[in-house]
């Protein structure tokens, strides 16, 4: 499929611009690893976006360098017009583990970012957003309940309140379902989409499964590994709100084998 | 395909079929309930030991009879109650314990941290905790006589001495146990280097923090009477040194388990601290403590 073909599958462009990243790269290990090469990509308000590539392609340094965990080695990262610098309080993140802590409640878990940031009083107050989130995700009952007696995907969705507590501009996911059976996950995965829409948030969704980037976003970026490249950024345009349903589509099928091809070239490289 | 179609059971066969009921054996020994086995391992050596001085094997000077054994543990519980001599000795050794522990902690968990959180602390405490760990420490008691007299302050800071280095190595894991996940999580929230120990670190490293507390709370009760058998004192240990070079056997024995009650009063207290603080980890506690 040539780039003619690709832009099929063109998006309409959305919001804003809100995350912007120049000319992004990322050496280790005295500059003899380059993990990351030239890396440019806009992120506009509202959308999601998804990054794919094979293991060692240099995903998780960018979203890391993302989030303000780890310096880039050259180039910019701005965050609605303010450079990154270090751990923002307008990023939410989600990890692969839900990273729930034992000794607090499914509430208190929620509220821990407030917590950190305002104290113990603004997280008390904090504790009726937190019952909606729990109301929003399907937790709701759950509140006092410790994470020991949460399943796997509760779990997760209780750290979709903790990240979405503090109204963050962004929410970056580092595989955050891929700990779930895939039922779970397929169901996980439309929860995140209903979320998305109704907090009007723009996410950057890491992800091994090209299905999951596919139902999901409305960029994928593709990258090639060492050095970690963009080979391509896909526009996925099939219609919103996105459902099960639609995997089985022909549409669908073409992106998915479209990005397959694109990243067993990756590898040929 | 034809196999798969006579695989399938007719729902009449089902009915008819056995149930697949079977009992999981359980070998008689597993089954048997704690205080059965308890009191049968307490019988079987009492019976031993009696067999084996009133069939003459040893010495009665060397080992006493359970009986008589029973009869000056009963003498040194009147004692005991009725506020002797040996009330005022109990007590000493007993302030000795919570004192040295009291400090074992302080020291142990500000050393811990030390070590566990800075790289300073690693890099250059560590290894000096590691050589004076490997010392024998017991051998230090002369000089702690020597500083600090015959009194309680050279007990305490013998038994302090060796309950530290438990419950710095404890606090110190305690400190690495978190994983990345956790500390990127803090990291993303904005979170200070203190409310990530804190409020992460030390919740987490609890479970090895009280691993690290229980053999500080056995070596704080050795190093007590340790000091007292070589620095004298009024304690309990001297007590037993006097009744050994008197060769009042059944008194060394009796007031040794008096002093085992003490030991296991000291280390239940922080196996109940445990439990309440950290309540979610309840594999960690329980069956092997017990």
């Amino acid at each position: 499929m040539n780039a003619a073909a690709a832009q099929e599958f063109s998006g309409a462009p959305l919001g804003t611009p809100v995350y912007e990243l120049t000319h992004l790269s990322k050496t280790y290990a005295r500059n003899l690893v380059v993990a990351l090469e030239d890396i440019n990509l806009t992120l506009r308000k509202g959308s999601f976006t998804s990054v794919i590539g094979s293991s060692g392609c240099g995903k998780s340094t960018l979203l890391k360098i993302m989030a303000g965990l780890i310096p880039p080695t050259k180039g910019r990262v701005i965050l609605q017009g303010l450079p990154v610098t270090g751990p923002r309080r307008d990023i939410g993140m989600m990890f692969q583990q839900a990273t729930l802590f034992p000794w607090k409640t499914a509430v208190e878990n929620i509220t821990l970012p407030i917590e950190i940031r305002d104290g113990k009083a603004a997280a008390k107050q904090a504790m009726g957003k937190a019952h909606e989130l729990l109301d929003i995700v399907g937790l709701k009952g759950f509140e006092n309940v410790y994470p020991n007696e949460l399943s796997g995907g509760m779990a997760q969705r209780a750290s979709i309140c903790r990240m979405l507590i503090t109204e963050p501009a962004v929410l970056l996911l580092d595989e955050p379902f891929s700990a779930l059976d895939e039922l779970s996950r397929d169901m996980m995965n439309m929860e995140l989409q209903r979320i998305c829409h109704e907090q009007d948030a723009t996410a950057f969704l890491v992800t091994h499964s090209i299905q999951e980037a596919v139902i999901l976003s409305d960029e994928i970026v593709v990258l090639k590994p060492r050095p970690g490249r963009i080979a391509e950024i896909v526009k996925v345009d099939l219609p919103r709100p996105r459902t099960l349903d639609m995997m089985t589509t022909p549409k669908f099928g073409a992106i998915v084998d479209y990005i397959r091809g694109l990243l067993d070239k990756g590898e040929e490289m | 395909m034809s196999e798969v179609q006579n695989y399938s059971p007719s729902l009449k066969d089902a009915d008819t079929a056995e149930d697949t009921v079977w009992e999981q054996k359980v070998h008689f020994i597993d089954s048997v309930p704690r205080w059965l086995a308890m009191t049968f391992v307490f019988v079987v050596f009492v019976g031993t030991w009696q067999s084996v001085t009133s069939l003459g094997l040893v010495s009665p000077i060397i080992l006493p009879t359970p009986l008589e054994t029973l009869k000056d543990m009963i003498f040194v519980g009147q004692n005991l109650l009725t506020g002797g001599y040996m009330l005022g000795a109990l007590w000493i050794t007993i302030k000795e314990v919570i004192y040295g522990f009291a400090l074992a902690i302080a020291i142990g968990f500000s050393l811990g941290v030390l070590v566990g959180e800075t790289a300073f602390g690693e890099k250059a405490v560590m290894p000096y905790l590691v050589a004076i760990d490997t010392m024998p420490k017991v051998a230090f008691a002369p000089l702690f006589v020597a500083w600090l007299g015959f009194g309680i302050e050279s007990k305490v800071a013998l038994a302090a001495f060796i309950a530290t280095f438990p419950i710095v190595v404890g606090t110190a894991a305690g400190l690495h146990a978190a994983d990345e996940n956790a500390r990127m999580l803090f990291k993303t929230m904005g979170a200070s280097r203190m409310q990530t120990l804190i409020k992460m670190k030390l919740p987490t490293g609890l479970p090895q923090i009280f691993t690290g507390l229980k053999i500080g709370a056995v070596g704080v009760m050795a190093g007590a009477i340790t000091g007292e058998f070589l620095g004298g004192g009024k304690g309990f240990g001297e007590l037993i040194r006097v009744a050994a070079s008197q060769l009042n056997t059944p008194r060394v024995f009796s007031l040794i388990l008096y002093l085992s009650l003490v030991g296991l009063v000291v280390f239940a207290s922080v196996v109940w601290t445990q439990r309440k603080l950290v309540f979610w980890h309840k594999e960690q506690v329980g069956r092997d403590d017990f």
